[in-house]
């Protein structure tokens, strides 16, 4: 197959001897910045705008015209007449939220949530991955890995049936302790557990991933370092502090400026799935807040500016964070301009 | 050295926090009524086999439907991803074209920006989706962060190839299928499959956007019957012959859920980590 708009145009090709630089330096000439090309044959042709065309029409039509949508935040949205006519009633939405109380239980909530996930879902992983290396056998390293990295790939759906299976009234647990005559438990249902139950999820679900970012970096450790510091005479302990940590900084920030951007979103998914069980007081996150008074409330307006107002901050937050990591010589979550 | 038996001891007891629960599932999924009626609900171990749970899920009704709606909304959603994906990633690894920095920027802008629920919400209504299964595909198709995947495995590609294969007469359409995706066929692979668990995996989409129960993917039947525990009737599976226990008839729906995501994780494993690794650890 031929594409006729890659050759040369003829009338080009037949200018007589005088004007033909010219020509050649109007029409035909590469610009200055794209390197080594010399003739049009291999710059590339406009059907290269169709190729593109499906991938940026839904990109445009589910992210760009929703990002738009978000003035409905400041209207008092009518569904019958539409957003566009809808009356606009500039900053209410917003102090209507400020002025909800459970807006602020599913702030605290979730910050709460952001809080214990960040002490407790770090450190996890890393010690994971600092097991896994001190792990002689490579093959039964490997094994382990298999098997700790599988959870990562199972819907949160199943994560918490596979939880309810181990700790719900019926599960594991639960049959363990009547058959031993022990009194059973209220794991699933127990709101002063919740966050404990989502958190030991996460932990369950993407720890082993974590584990093998992390146990990546531990590889590009130069082995002779610890050589090195094992002939001055440094423990394993000051070993792992003064070498290994050092070179798991990067990707530690990396994951933390990471963790820090979804800080506001903690796992919508999880959460609305167990939220009958215990409760919206121990459960309602800024997520599910929006999913309630929207979609299910129908107070778009006020749902939809929460929902503003959190992706706002979260962006904030991020490119925040990744600023810091720059100033302390960090590559953070993407680099520098110049590498 | 006590260290390391300590450590091997540790890394067991993970290992096994994963296991045991899979283990449980399959084996209440495979035990006959009478064993899991007489331990309450589950077994760790059956004592005989029974294939009854499948047969009741899979003979009709609303779990064999869900399967079915999930098996389509992977395939061809996969396939539409895959498709548009590459293609526009192609387009961005081109250089020279005329407005490619600016179709990159559109591309970049969507992975800090979430639009939010409620107005996605109100566009996927407003262009007629609500209950239909292009719902679960749609919205969802293209993955910013899968296109800057695709568009970096692209760049990689020697420059001279392009610049031959035009001079022999190749239009952008044969140099993207008969080049470029021939010798990108590992890492579209990839993207495929992680698209692909995606799709299988969504609950979110159904959740918001189907209202109708016969569309239901199957993550939304494992939600109804397996989180919420809600009772099966005729409609959902066949219960004529009614001799797996209610409960095995869960679990085989979880097992069903679970089983796709098992057969492809070799692979997910060792191409997905190898994939997470070129972005994340530098050097």
């Amino acid at each position: 197959m031929t594409s006729p708009s890659t050759t040369s145009p003829p009338e080009q090709e037949q200018l007589p001897g005088p004007d033909a630089p010219a020509a050649w330096s109007a029409g035909t000439r590469p610009p200055a910045r794209s390197r080594k090309r010399t003739s049009t044959i291999t710059r590339p042709s406009s059907v290269l705008y169709l190729f593109a065309l499906p991938g940026l029409l839904l990109l445009v039509l589910f992210h760009y015209v929703p990002l738009l949508g978000n003035i409905i935040a400041f209207k008092s949205y009518l569904p019958f007449i539409g957003i566009l006519e809808s009356p606009w009633v500039g900053w209410e939405n917003f102090t209507d939220a400020l002025a909800d109380q459970d807006f602020y239980r599913a702030l605290t909530n979730t910050l709460i949530i952001t809080f214990v996930q960040v002490v407790l879902v770090f450190p996890a992983p890393l010690v994971l991955a600092l097991m896994l290396n001190s792990m002689m056998s490579q093959r039964l390293r490997q094994t382990v890995q298999a098997i700790v990295y599988m959870p990562h790939f199972l819907s949160w759906v199943i994560v918490v049936a596979v939880f309810q299976e181990v700790f719900g009234a019926a599960g594991v647990i639960n049959h363990i302790l009547r058959a031993t005559g022990g009194r059973p438990l209220e794991i699933m249902t127990n709101p002063d557990l919740f966050i404990s139950l989502v958190t030991a999820q996460v932990i369950w679900k993407d720890a082993g991933w974590a584990a093998i970012l992390f146990f990546a970096a531990l590889a590009q450790i130069d082995r002779n370092l610890y050589e090195a510091a094992s002939v001055d005479g440094a423990s394993r302990m000051r070993q792992l502090w003064h070498i290994t940590m050092p070179g798991l900084k990067g990707i530690v920030i990396m994951l933390l400026i990471l963790k820090l951007g979804n800080a506001l979103s903690v796992g919508f998914e999880q959460i609305i799935l167990q939220q009958n069980a215990v409760g919206r007081d121990a459960s309602e996150v800024l997520d599910t807040y929006v999913y309630n008074n929207g979609l299910i409330g129908g107070d778009w307006g006020m749902a939809a500016a929460v929902g503003l107002m959190k992706s706002i901050i979260s962006v904030a937050i991020v490119l925040g964070a990744n600023k810091v990591a720059h100033i302390f010589g960090e590559d953070g979550v993407y680099r520098r301009v110049s590498h | 050295m006590p260290m390391r038996i300590m450590n091997g001891i540790a890394l067991l007891g993970v290992s096994l926090l994963v296991l045991i629960p899979f283990l449980s599932i399959v084996s209440t999924s495979l035990a006959p009524r009478s064993q899991v009626n007489a331990s309450g609900g589950i077994v760790l171990w059956p004592e005989t086999l029974s294939f009854q749970a499948y047969v009741q899920v899979l003979e009709g009704g609303a779990v064999t439907r869900a399967m079915w709606i999930s098996a389509f909304v992977t395939v061809v959603g996969t396939l539409i991803s895959l498709t548009a994906s590459a293609m526009l990633a192609y387009a961005l690894a081109r250089p020279g074209l005329r407005g490619r920095g600016a179709m990159l920027w559109t591309v970049l802008v969507t992975l800090f920006f979430a639009p939010g629920i409620i107005p996605t919400f109100l566009v996927v209504k407003q262009v007629g989706l609500i209950d239909s299964i292009w719902s679960l595909i749609l919205p969802t198709a293209v993955s910013g962060f899968n296109v800057i995947v695709l568009r970096a495995f692209f760049l990689g590609i020697p420059e001279e190839l392009f610049d031959a294969a035009k001079i022999d007469g190749a239009g952008e359409r044969r140099i993207l299928t008969m080049i470029v995706l021939p010798l990108s066929r590992a890492s579209l692979s990839v993207i495929g499959l992680f698209y692909a668990v995606g799709y299988w995996n969504a609950f979110f989409n159904a959740l918001i956007y189907i209202n109708d129960t016969t569309k239901w993917p199957l993550q939304m039947i494992v939600r109804s019957f397996v989180v919420d525990d809600s009772q099966f009737t005729t409609l959902d599976v066949s219960l004529i012959e009614q001799m797996a226990a209610p409960s095995s008839l869960a679990m085989a729906i979880l097992v069903i859920s679970i089983v796709p995501i098992l057969i492809v994780y070799p692979f997910l494993q060792k191409n997905f980590a190898k994939g997470m690794l070129t972005g994340a650890v530098k050097g």
